[in-house]
């Protein structure tokens, strides 16, 4: 009984979302305010009805409801009740019923926080939101319906849910992913809104950035979730891939992270107004194809849903239509801009523009390179693969180049900057990047080019941003004082390039001089990685919830010293009979130990794979810290600021070009 | 429908569920060690979604990894190996694409992109001066909204 | 100009979604064989059938054949058993097998069960003319023309439809061309 009134929620849903798409929108075009007011009342439907749909498959797959095809072939008896639970969204019809209860909480979130914005700008953003609903809602309710029933021949247990799946990654990835994906929506109604109600300013930009940098610190979690889960699950030391689908999460991210400094740009200066308008466009229609990459089947890939030419059609047919109705209301509807202002060559307006080129760049050769094949494909030119080897080469130098502009840029000021006086500036900074760059090629032991370049770009990073948190809080006051005067806004920042220049020190360190063995070892047998010695101790057997395993013990000793006692294993499970390495981990600050067992070569004798890691944390450590120099930027003052004034006077004010932050100081950054 | 039963026969089979070590390779030095677990790192098993040939363990892969290993033994050269294989299965399991006019677009993608760029920005950075140097008169309202503007300032700035 | 400008992301979106719809449907596990144009490797194995003769290249010198890869644990195989008998008795094709990665033994009961299309059969327990011919999964099939080169490499199961819009076009043109 249960499903059917989830199926029957979802149809709600879409009989709401599609009133949400449309009242609002004529009530804000004609001036009615009565139509206007459904909009939030129409989100809060909406949210609640998609919710409940989910609350009922999530009671479905707890309480083993097998009448349910998807929770038959998702879930299985024997499956730990947590595991049940993020077993929803293990399939593509309930990961795409995730998707929608994120986008409807976004909304929710929107038509809340949004009090002092006019009603016209948020009657048209939840419009917008409301119609990428329907999409969403329709696709699931016509092609992917989790509530299909098996009625009458009821399965006596499921199928289980696939034992790589079983595990705490599935339980957060997921959901931190979707979180940013979906986030990106709420940008990109804004941009939406701004066309059609032609009100692009920088007002425009101080609202759309706080949503803009969220989503962007959740996508960041999520893709780093995501690396660190296939590091420790799949059992060969990757952390990451340059598979399509992988990819494609990191599509929207780079180019969130332009949008979120290009929009950094236009609400303090009031320019780049159009490109920053295209690039919020851009950003969601990349979360969009993504989705579509994963569930169509179009590309090959470990982490692809089973795919489907029907769903891959509809899902399509979707895509174009929100993508191509943007993007000509974009062609004419986009200001063409007039330069009132003027900036200088080394302006922070520059600054951030080859910042936005760069990433840009980045961001299509991730593209081209994921979708080529698919290009050459079709004019039968033969069917290449494109894969690391590639990305090392193309994507490495835009990544240093970033960095290297990084540091540079962080000393600019708006309008002009003094060229003698910014290569000044940089000197100290350069010589201690170079220095400290050194040190660590010795501490690793070798002089690597691309592992110097990349360290360096992680080294110079960090001390440009120190150097500069320093000058700006010198103070007559006191260096407290003047520690205390920076806004969140600016704490951000220095979290948010941080956090940059950690993953890239993890990422090349990690690269250049990591050691993978794959040796032969009988139980006494000892091996050596590095300065790492690995003693094989024995086999042993254990029996887990709905699996059994056999599992190594191995001590790991650092010149003799006995340091820790890992046990990988190979499990068997109980349904499916599939057989799953689980590898085990010493992990550190500053390097991981990585041992997992493979095959058995003979009775006595197996094959192990040993690896050292040096700073592997460092990668993930890094997204964390990206991630909360977001939200610390968003809870700047500026954005909870309560206007004390009504309605009339925000609708009413001129578009002035950004008045001067009440930071204060001249040439204060975020 | 039997086709679909084959492929998922071959994914079961291709043990996409782990990354399991199979068979172990003696080699004469570490770092000849080292060039094995790059090369099997580069090439992608035919039959798998999306895996190199180190980290699938299907019955193609093991092969390839042992013909890897005998053409080293026997002193081929890392193109060498990887043309043999591409002689057999074809390019598409090479995971570096080759550089040809097909894939020249592939390849000049970051160059492309950079440079139009730069020019893109040099073309901002010339129009903002010639459009600096006529700075745009205050119409006599704005000039009045001006001079209301300060006036206030200048009562309230004291306080 | 500017507004022209504007309107390039929408081409640019019209041509990347032309591109991905034309990869709907398309079976990204089906490669073309590195082989075509290229004689059959050399090889030197045993037969099946009779265990003291060896069989090299040379077996496909003459005329038109097809070789079909397969094995007794590979069920697809099973399926299309019933198909090559037929085209090997109603259409008097010339059918070799490459008994892959098999026991020779399990193969000939298998034969003798379901019938025998082959003229020949090679046994490959090793799967080494298999690697050399890029087979990476069974069935393959491929058509050798009379001077023992590769024509064509068709994966998965022959059936009534493959063989005619497939198969049969091309070993009409390599017949044409003696």
């Amino acid at each position: 009984m249960y499903p059917e009134l989830g199926q029957l929620a979802l149809i709600l849903a879409l009989i709401l979302a599609v009133l949400l798409s449309v009242v609002p929108l004529v009530g804000s075009l004609t001036g009615r305010d009565s139509l206007q007011a459904f909009a939030r009342p129409l989100t809060t439907g909406m949210f609640v009805f998609v919710g409940l749909a989910f609350v009922v498959l999530t009671h479905a797959f707890l309480t083993d409801d097998f009448s349910v095809a998807y929770v038959a072939n998702n879930s299985n008896s024997m499956l730990p009740w947590y595991y049940k639970f993020s077993a929803v969204w293990g399939g593509h019809e309930g990961s795409l019923l995730l998707w929608i209860l994120m986008l409807t909480g976004w909304t929710m979130a929107v038509a809340i926080f949004s009090r002092r914005l006019p009603a016209v700008m948020i009657s048209q953003v939840l419009s917008v939101l409301g119609m990428v609903s329907v999409g969403f809602l329709l696709f699931i309710v016509v092609t992917s319906n989790p509530f299909d029933r098996l009625l009458p021949n009821v399965p006596a247990d499921g199928a289980d849910l696939n034992p790589l799946l079983q595990d705490f990654g599935l339980i957060v990835h997921p959901p931190m992913l979707y979180m940013g994906y979906v986030g990106f929506a709420v940008a990109f109604a804004f941009a939406i809104a701004a066309l059609i109600n032609g009100r692009l300013d920088a007002a425009w930009a101080r609202w759309s950035r706080p949503w803009t940098t969220v989503a962007w610190a959740f996508l960041s979690i999520g893709i780093a979730l995501g690396s660190w889960w296939a590091y420790y699950e799949l059992g060969w030391g990757g952390w990451w891939f340059w598979d399509p689908v992988e990819n494609a999460s990191l599509l929207p991210w780079l180019s969130g992270t332009a949008l979120m400094h290009s929009l950094a740009v236009t609400e303090k200066r009031g320019v780049f107004k159009s490109w920053t308008v295209l690039l919020a466009i851009v950003t969601f229609s990349l979360s969009l194809l993504g989705t579509f990459l994963v569930r169509s089947g179009v590309l090959t890939s470990v982490h692809a849903f089973a795919s489907d030419p029907e769903r891959g059609t509809f899902l399509l047919a979707l895509l174009a239509l929100t993508i191509l109705a943007s993007l000509m209301l974009y062609a004419f509807r986009a200001p063409v801009v007039h330069v009132r202002s003027r900036y200088g060559s080394l302006s922070r307006e520059i600054f951030l523009l080859l910042n936005n080129v760069l990433l840009v760049a980045a961001t299509l050769l991730v593209a081209v390179g994921t979708l080529y094949p698919l290009v050459l494909d079709f004019f039968e030119l033969g069917k290449i693969s494109i894969g690391e080897p590639f990305f090392n080469l193309t994507f490495s130098p835009l990544a240093v180049a970033t960095g290297l502009l990084l540091g540079v840029g962080t000393f600019s000021r708006w309008k002009k900057t003094d060229a003698g006086w910014l290569a000044r500036k940089l000197l100290w900074p350069l010589a201690v990047s170079v220095l400290l760059s050194t040190a660590v090629m010795i501490v690793y032991g070798g002089f690597k080019p691309w592992a110097f370049l990349g360290v360096f770009t992680a080294v110079w990073v960090t001390t440009a941003t120190f150097w500069d948190l320093w000058d700006k809080s010198s103070s007559k006051k006191g260096r407290i004082h003047g520690l205390k005067r920076q806004s969140r806004s600016y704490y951000g920042m220095v979290l948010g390039h941080l956090g940059l220049a950690l993953t890239m020190a993890g990422a090349t360190v990690v690269s250049n001089y990591g050691i993978e063995r794959d040796v032969r070892m009988v139980p006494g047998d000892v091996a050596e990685v590095g300065d790492y010695q690995f003693l094989f101790v024995d086999i042993g057997e254990r029996r887990g919830r709905n699996f059994t395993a056999q599992y190594g013990t191995f001590e790991i000793m650092l010149d003799g010293k006995r340091i820790a006692e890992l046990h990988p294993e190979k499990r068997q499970y109980a349904v499916g009979m599939s057989v799953m390495t689980e590898a085990d981990i010493d992990a550190g600050l500053f390097r991981d130990i990585f041992v997992a067992v493979g095959e058995r070569i003979s009775d006595n004798a197996w094959a192990i794979r040993l690896q050292y890691k040096p700073l592997i944390r460092w990668l993930w450590l890094g997204a964390l810290f990206m991630a909360a120099g977001g939200f610390l930027a968003i809870s700047d003052r500026r954005y909870r600021i309560r206007e004390r004034a009504t309605e009339n006077r925000a609708s009413s004010a001129p578009s002035s070009p950004a008045q001067p932050g009440s930071q204060g100081a001249a040439g204060a950054v975020s | 429908m039997l086709r679909i039963m084959c492929f998922l026969l071959a994914i079961l089979a291709s043990g996409i569920t782990s990354a399991d070590v199979s068979a172990v390779y003696g080699f004469a030095s570490r770092s000849e060690e080292q060039r094995y677990q790059n090369l099997i790192a580069e090439l992608r098993c035919p039959k798998c979604q999306n895996q190199n040939i180190a980290d699938s363990n299907s019955p193609i892969s093991k092969d390839m990894r042992n013909a890897v290993y005998q053409m080293m033994q026997e002193g081929a050269s890392n193109d060498e190996i990887v043309e043999s294989l591409v002689g057999r299965f074809g390019e598409f399991v090479k995971y570096k694409p080759d550089l040809d006019s097909r894939t020249f677009v592939l390849w000049a993608t970051p160059a492309i992109a950079v440079l139009g760029g730069l020019l893109v920005v040099a073309g901002v950075v010339v129009r903002s001066r010639r459009a600096g140097t006529a700075a745009p008169a205050l119409s006599a309202d704005e000039q009045a909204r001006i001079e209301k503007m300060l006036a206030e300032k200048n009562r309230n700035g004291k306080a | 100009m500017k507004r022209f400008l504007l309107f390039l992301p929408l081409l640019v979106a019209i041509i990347v979604g032309a591109f991905l719809f034309a990869g709907i449907g398309k079976d990204p596990t089906k490669l073309d064989s590195a082989l075509v144009g290229k004689p059959v490797p050399v090889f030197s194995l045993k037969s099946l059938k009779q265990p003291e003769a060896t069989l090299d290249e040379s077996l496909f010198q003459g005329e038109v054949t097809l070789l079909n890869v397969w094995g007794t644990w590979c069920p697809a195989c099973r399926d299309e058993h019933a198909d090559l008998m037929w085209l090997a008795q109603e259409r008097k094709v010339p059918i070799i097998g490459l008994n892959y990665k098999d026991n020779r033994d399990d193969a000939l009961v298998w034969l003798d069960r379901l019938g025998d299309p082959y003229r020949t059969v090679i046994y490959d327990p090793k799967g080494t003319l298999g690697f050399d011919l890029g087979v990476y999964g069974a069935p393959e099939t491929f058509v050798i023309d009379a001077s023992g080169v590769v024509r064509y490499r068709h994966v998965g199961v022959v059936n009534v439809e493959v063989w005619e819009q497939i198969l049969l076009p091309v070993i009409t043109k390599a017949r044409g061309n003696g």
